[in-house]
């Protein structure tokens, strides 16, 4: 019996989206599974983001924390940071300070964040809410129109402020985060609602909602394949945007990222496990179909991009 | 790939005997195509029917098992590509190399680590599965001494017995032979000898070769000398070789049904920097590999590893639920708090670790929701007043804490009223609507 490759084409493609201005950024575009270039074309390399917020990281555990000492106290020099020190090649920034547990700032104060950070790099941004869908709709409204014609991300758009955040995006021309929660039908339909705006579907991004390595993350990982198999295999547009893995703020929050070795022997060092913890997400959603992430430490951002070297060439 | 019944039909005698207890052949066909027959039934079906069914009913990709007693590893049996459609059957088993011409210490302490690797985690014993004995040295005699000194100290963990030399393997499995250690391996040079060689010690083979086509002709060689316990290297060692071959072995076998490559893939996954190693390996758990080989087994790459097999291998079709219980973060004492949620596992997942993250030790009561999240369990009536009262009640909880209050999620606030007024002497307090909400929530409760 002779070996025939049995090599699989789609008459599906997932849209190429391109963000940012100066140091523009191109994702997403290929007409097969991820990584698999020995049957179609894979144009561009996943992209990572790092994510900053607006806030002093106090809520994130000391390993990733201690990487931005002495620049996360104001949201400019951390994005600097990032961006000659960390050589990001774009930069997420939550606006966490904005939600009305925390900080409860107001989309004005939002806004000169934005406008400040924007002034300081050249790289993409990505500007998330604190994921309150109320104070989320004000929120990003505002930014929206500070980060105008800067070609951003801005979301995230879910079932209950879609209607205000998306209308924001396309008034100023930004690309859009769609989140549902884990169902592959949920994640359609807020497309389609969208789209059904007017949205221009070639500039969403689909989150099917992220989660942690251990707490949940085959979900994650099967409704990606899902969606990715559907824009593929059956050409399903509304399913054919770039999906994001918002990687950090699911990662390191969890116990395997924060207890000590003292405490649990049996984990291991803590410095170690914590950076794999967030690297091993990351390459999970990146597998099964992610071409964007949001990441958090330097070193586990540098270990996927030697997964991806590794993947790509 | 299994046969219809028309299919089957065809092989048959097609004299309408009887012999088989049916009253045609093509009667008895159907009943063998839907697994209610066994083809000896039929005193006269020809040698080559009993061969092309036999095969036909064979699982795509062979069952293959090595190690012995209850560390048995198995593997293949593989069924589709994705893990939604099915659950993985045999996960990923986890091999650490240890190479012939490292000193005696450094093999001693890397056993070591493999005999304490084993953690819990969510009910399972995960541990690095088995050790692979690479004869880098070349040599028969180091070679037998590291293997013996290896299989002593570690009496039930599965060997790897990795050797090009016949001679070698000859001379360690004379030693091993009855823990059924896997022996790689065959390749094109030394195909014959190692086959000989496991048939003869009764052994499964791993096989060797570059790229697809030529591990696919050696495969059927190697079937041909009568060994048929195969797993396979396409020679992969770069991630985008891994992600393409392996897909490409299962897709031949299950969509194909072509035997030569239906056989378990081992994959070599060392690498210098630890954490890519990590990323590597963790490739090979989600994308077909049977066995991953590692250069080390450091405990913080194994948590990470074990998990993620433990995601990926769990079974899709179980409702998304967990236990119904009261749960304990961190290490509660009488006075700490007690929240309540529904059951739904996604929502245990989060608000859990919502509440770990918060540090402040608590008592989080998951109720029965039938998997549903707390608004949807509250809209279908499953989280009401009168259940989650008659759960608390139930739980036996008032004998563990020394206060009675009670913290509900900030969606079903509306609740708090008629369950203050089913649960007497209870105090209901309004928590956060989402889970990010908790740790500021808790906090400040302490302060
Ligand atoms: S015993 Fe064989 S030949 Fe006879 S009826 Fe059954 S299948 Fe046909």
């Amino acid at each position: 019996m002779a070996f025939v490759a049995p090599k699989e084409t789609f008459s599906g493609k997932v849209f190429e989206v391109t963000i940012g201005t100066d140091k523009a950024i191109s994702f997403g575009g290929e007409n097969v599974l991820p990584f698999h270039s020995f049957e179609g074309t894979v144009p561009h390399r996943p992209v990572i983001a790092y994510e900053i917020q607006d806030v002093p990281p106090e809520d994130w555990p000391e390993t990733v924390r201690s990487v931005y000492e002495g620049v996360s106290s104001d949201p400019v020099s951390w994005a600097r940071f990032c961006e000659d020190k960390l050589n990001a090649k774009a930069i997420a920034l939550r606006l966490i300070g904005t939600h009305p547990d925390r900080e409860n700032k107001g989309p004005e104060e939002a806004k000169k964040v934005v406008s400040d950070v924007l002034s300081a790099i050249k790289v993409p941004l990505i500007i998330l809410g604190s994921n309150h869908v109320e104070k989320d709709s004000e929120v990003l409204v505002a930014v929206a129109e500070a980060a105008k014609d800067r070609n951003c991300i801005i979301g995230k758009a879910q079932e209950g402020n879609y209607k205000t955040i998306t209308a924001a995006a396309m008034a100023h021309n930004h690309k859009l985060i769609a989140m549902s929660e884990l169902d592959i039908n949920l994640s359609k339909q807020l497309n389609i609602l969208i789209t059904q705006m007017g949205f221009p579907k070639e500039r969403l991004i689909t989150d099917p909602m992220c989660s942690a390595l251990g707490y949940g993350i085959e979900y994650t990982y099967s409704v990606m394949e899902r969606i990715r198999l559907a824009a593929l295999t059956q050409n399903d547009a509304v399913m054919q945007p770039p999906l994001l893995g918002d990687v950090g703020t699911y990662v390191w929050k969890v116990k395997e990222t924060q207890a000590s070795e003292t405490e649990l022997p049996s984990w291991g060092s803590l410095k170690e496990r914590s950076i794999t913890w967030e690297a091993v997400t990351a390459a999970a959603m990146l597998v099964a179909g992610a071409e964007l992430l949001i990441m958090r430490h330097p070193e586990a951002v540098v270990a996927v991009e030697r997964f991806i070297d590794e993947l790509m060439q | 790939m299994a046969l219809t019944g028309v299919e089957i039909f065809k092989l048959l005698p097609k004299t309408n005997c009887k012999k088989c207890g049916h009253p045609t052949c093509l009667a008895f066909a159907m009943k063998l195509a839907q697994r209610q027959a066994s083809l000896d039934q039929c005193p006269d079906v020809s040698e080559e029917a009993k061969r092309i069914l036999g095969e036909a009913s064979a699982p795509p990709i062979r069952p293959v098992s090595f190690g012995s007693g209850d560390r048995t590893l198995k593997m293949g049996e593989e069924m589709v590509l994705f893990r939604h459609e099915k659950k993985f059957v045999n996960p990923a088993a986890f091999a650490v190399e240890i190479k012939d011409t490292e000193s005696d210490d450094r093999i001693n302490s890397v056993v070591e680590d493999v005999l304490s690797s084993e953690i819990e985690r969510v009910g399972q014993k995960l541990r690095i599965d088995a050790i692979l004995i690479n004869n880098v040295s070349g040599e028969a005699s180091r070679f037998e001494a590291v293997v013996k000194n290896v299989s002593e100290k570690a009496p039930n963990v599965p060997l790897i017995i990795a050797t090009g030399n016949p001679e070698a393997a000859e001379a360690t499995l004379k030693i091993v032979a009855s823990r059924r250690p896997l022996l790689y391996g065959a390749n094109k040079d030394n195909a014959e000898q190692m086959a000989n060689i496991a048939k003869t010690y009764k052994v499964p083979l791993g096989v060797k070769a570059d790229g697809l086509e030529a591990l696919s002709s050696l495969t059927e060689k190697i079937k041909s000398l009568g060994v048929e316990d195969l797993v396979i290297d396409s020679g992969a060692m770069k991630a985008k070789d891994i992600i393409e071959h392996n897909t490409l072995i299962r897709r031949a076998a299950l969509k194909k049904n072509f035997k030569p490559l239906g056989y378990p893939v081992i994959n070599f996954c060392q690498r210098e920097d630890k954490i890519l190693e990590a990323l590597i390996a963790s490739l090979g758990v989600m994308k077909y590999s049977s066995i991953v080989v590692l250069s080390s087994v450091e405990k913080w790459k194994n948590l990470s590893l074990f998990t993620l097999r433990q995601n990926i291998y769990t079974d899709p079709q179980v409702p998304m639920q967990v236990e119904q219980k009261v749960y304990k973060i961190g290490e509660p004492r009488p006075e700490s708090p007690l929240l309540i949620t529904t059951n739904f596992s996604l929502t245990y997942f989060i608000v859990s670790g919502e509440i770990e993250n918060s540090k402040v030790p608590s008592r989080l009561a998951v109720m029965d929701c039938e998997g549903l999240s707390v608004l949807t369990a509250w809209a279908a009536g499953k989280f009401t007043a009168a259940k989650i009262a008659q759960f608390i009640k139930e739980s036996g909880i008032e004998n563990e804490i020394s206060h009675r209050e009670l913290i509900i999620p900030g969606y079903v606030a509306i609740l708090s009223g008629a369950i203050e007024e089913k649960l007497p002497g209870w105090k209901v307090t309004v928590g956060p609507k989402e889970a990010n909400g908790i740790p500021a929530f808790l906090r400040q409760r302490m302060s």
